[in-house]
């Protein structure tokens, strides 16, 4: 599904991502752990096409097509769903339209027919009801004035909704308590699917304990150090990134 | 020195220009060194303005019908759709209309201001007298021609009690001024004095308003906001003035405005002159461009940068569309916004 090839990847010609390489098959889950520093925020961002994140070699395919040839929003009707680890506020646009706006320009891109008012609000009650979300939160502007919590619950709501094929869960963890993370692991572990792919970004082992990679790869200094089963995240919750730092200098 | 003047006299010299403070930023006496001929009457009909039939319609300065002012008598409640044309090409023109709204009415009057030719020059008038414990509701829309020169003003004197919720909605013309003056008197009377202004191209469009409370407890709350692309101009001035003695004057008002190009430019100028010592005044202004990382998380969800940023810009005004009372007015004023950020 995503193939990354010796990416390398400058802001403001300070390289950040220096060779990074990662296969990525349909259906399977990979984590990516990191100290803080490591680039995981801008492998997730220059994927999405962030702007500002400049390509200085590699490169990045979704089922063989080049990616990073594509705007943010085509990468998102190709499949593409970034979890964002700090969900923007949008302040006059309730959740509801924003998402159904989002979801008819999808289709129309892909040359399917509009979702119609009533089928939309349908799929949102039922899909908000799994999340525990009340219902009443969508018809506000989005995230505006949401707790953190609340803000991750809305970017989980978000993915279910509009049922992307690459999902990218940038620290979805942060935030969360011990409830909260649970029903967004079960949100996230609900779309595990063969034809389906994920990327899990995060600097704990915690989140690993809901949602079970089925890899595990160490992102130090801009480069991929070590990839292994789930039992790596627990050795890096053990031992710290200090091996890998060093490796990685 | 005024606009209605210097059509009445012919004389140039009666234009406000630079050298008058309120004026700097709408310099009339600069721009026109001859006044076009006066407008012709025009008989023929108008089609409906942007709110539909109207009750009033004044085209090149002249009120059509045999009515000369516009009363609400005491206790009645009317809705009147009141419309501005300007016909002829090239001339110039000046109305006046008297609205007076006995004790105790509603009035919800639909005002549209609308170009049917180019290059125009019109002044308009309404001197509006809000009886003890009225409410008027008037909502200002304008479509003028690009090479027009407009000025609209309101005077407006509040009875106890009474009520003002007015919206202005400025398209922008070659210059286009908006004002409105009211007398405050305090004792329960509440003023609402919002305004928008979205504007293209070479598009000019100043938005002034002198809010004078006299008397104690009155309440003022203004919110203007501002879209301006290409090279537009978009021009606040807003004054609320709390003269001594009239405590508990609760007054705010905010100004907040979109630069959406290099070339385009917002002056504004907020000002409380405060003479009372009991009173809860506050402003807020700010100028800038749409937030980068919003528009990238929208588009990150599928939606292409264009709608984007029209989203963003829609809801930015929205706020000032959505606390319209009047449901199709309401209804006419977000068509009207979304006509102008859709192109």
């Amino acid at each position: 599904m995503l193939s990354i090839n010796n990416l390398h990847v400058s802001i403001e010609d300070k390289p950040i991502l220096r060779g990074l390489s990662l296969e990525l098959p349909a259906g399977e889950v990979h984590a990516i752990m990191g100290p803080n520093g490591a680039g995981k925020s801008t492998l997730s961002y220059v994927l999405t096409g962030r702007e500002g994140y400049e390509v200085t070699d590699g490169t990045v395919t979704l089922d063989g097509e080049d990616l990073l040839a594509l705007e943010p929003n085509e990468r998102a009707t190709k499949g593409l769903f970034l979890s964002f680890q700090y969900p923007l506020e949008i302040p006059g646009v309730p959740a509801m339209h924003f998402l159904r706006t989002a979801m008819n320009a999808q289709r129309k891109a892909r040359g399917e027919p509009e979702v119609g008012a009533g089928e939309f609000i349908k799929l949102a009650r039922e899909t908000a009801a799994a999340l525990k979300i009340d219902f009443d939160m969508l018809k506000r502007a989005l995230n505006v004035g949401f707790s953190g919590g609340e803000k991750k619950r809305m970017e989980i709501f978000q993915m279910a909704m509009l049922q992307p094929r690459l999902l990218i869960l940038d620290e979805t963890d942060s935030g969360l308590d011990i409830d909260a993370l649970r029903i967004v692991a079960d949100g996230v572990n609900a779309m595990r699917s063969p034809e389906r792919s994920m990327l899990v970004i995060t600097h704990y082992q915690r989140l690993l304990d809901y949602i079970r990679p089925d890899k595990v790869h160490v992102l130090s200094a801009g480069r991929i150090v070590a990839t292994g089963g789930p039992e790596l995240a627990l050795e890096l919750e053990r031992e710290g990134y200090e091996k890998y730092e060093r490796a990685a200098a | 020195m005024t606009l209605s003047a210097a059509i009445r006299t012919g004389d140039v010299a009666q234009l406000p220009g630079k050298r008058d403070e309120d004026w700097r930023w709408t310099d009339l006496r600069g721009l026109i060194r001859v006044l076009p001929p006066p407008s012709p009457e025009v008989s023929g009909e108008v089609d409906d303005g942007p709110f539909g039939p109207a009750e009033l319609t004044i085209v090149n300065g002249r009120l059509r019908g045999d009515t000369a002012a516009l009363v609400v008598p005491a206790g009645e409640t009317r809705t009147v759709r009141l419309r501005f044309v300007s016909a002829s090409e090239a001339t110039s023109h000046g109305a006046h209309l008297a609205v007076e709204l006995g004790e105790g009415a509603r009035l919800t009057l639909l005002e549209s201001h609308e170009g049917r030719a180019a290059d125009y020059v019109a002044d308009a008038v309404l001197t509006i007298g809000v009886g003890k414990d009225a409410a008027l509701e008037r909502i200002v829309l304008t479509n003028d021609d690009p090479g027009a020169v407009t000025v609209s003003t309101a005077i407006v004197t509040l009875g106890y009690g009474a009520r003002l919720s007015q919206t202005v909605l400025a398209g922008g013309a070659k210059r286009q001024r908006i004002e409105t003056r009211v007398e405050h008197p305090g004792h329960g009377a509440q003023v609402r004095l919002d305004g928008a202004y979205l504007l293209a191209a070479q598009r000019h469009a100043d938005l002034t308003s002198v809010v004078t409370h006299d008397g104690v407890g009155g309440v003022t709350d203004q919110l203007a906001k501002g879209v301006v692309r290409d090279q537009a101009r978009g021009v606040f001035q807003g004054r609320i003035v709390v003269a001594e003695g009239a405590d508990k004057t609760d007054g705010r008002m905010g100004h907040h405005a979109l630069i959406l190009s290099d070339r385009a430019e917002v002056d504004a100028k907020p000002e409380l002159e405060i003479y009372a010592d009991d009173v809860a005044c506050a402003h807020g202004n700010t100028v800038g461009a749409l937030d980068e990382d919003a528009l990238f998380y929208i588009r990150q969800r599928g939606v292409p940068e264009p709608e984007a940023r029209a989203l963003l810009t829609e809801a930015f005004v929205g706020e000032v569309v959505e606390r319209i009372e009047h449901e199709g007015a309401r209804e006419a004023a977000a068509a009207w916004v979304a006509a102008r950020l859709g192109g």
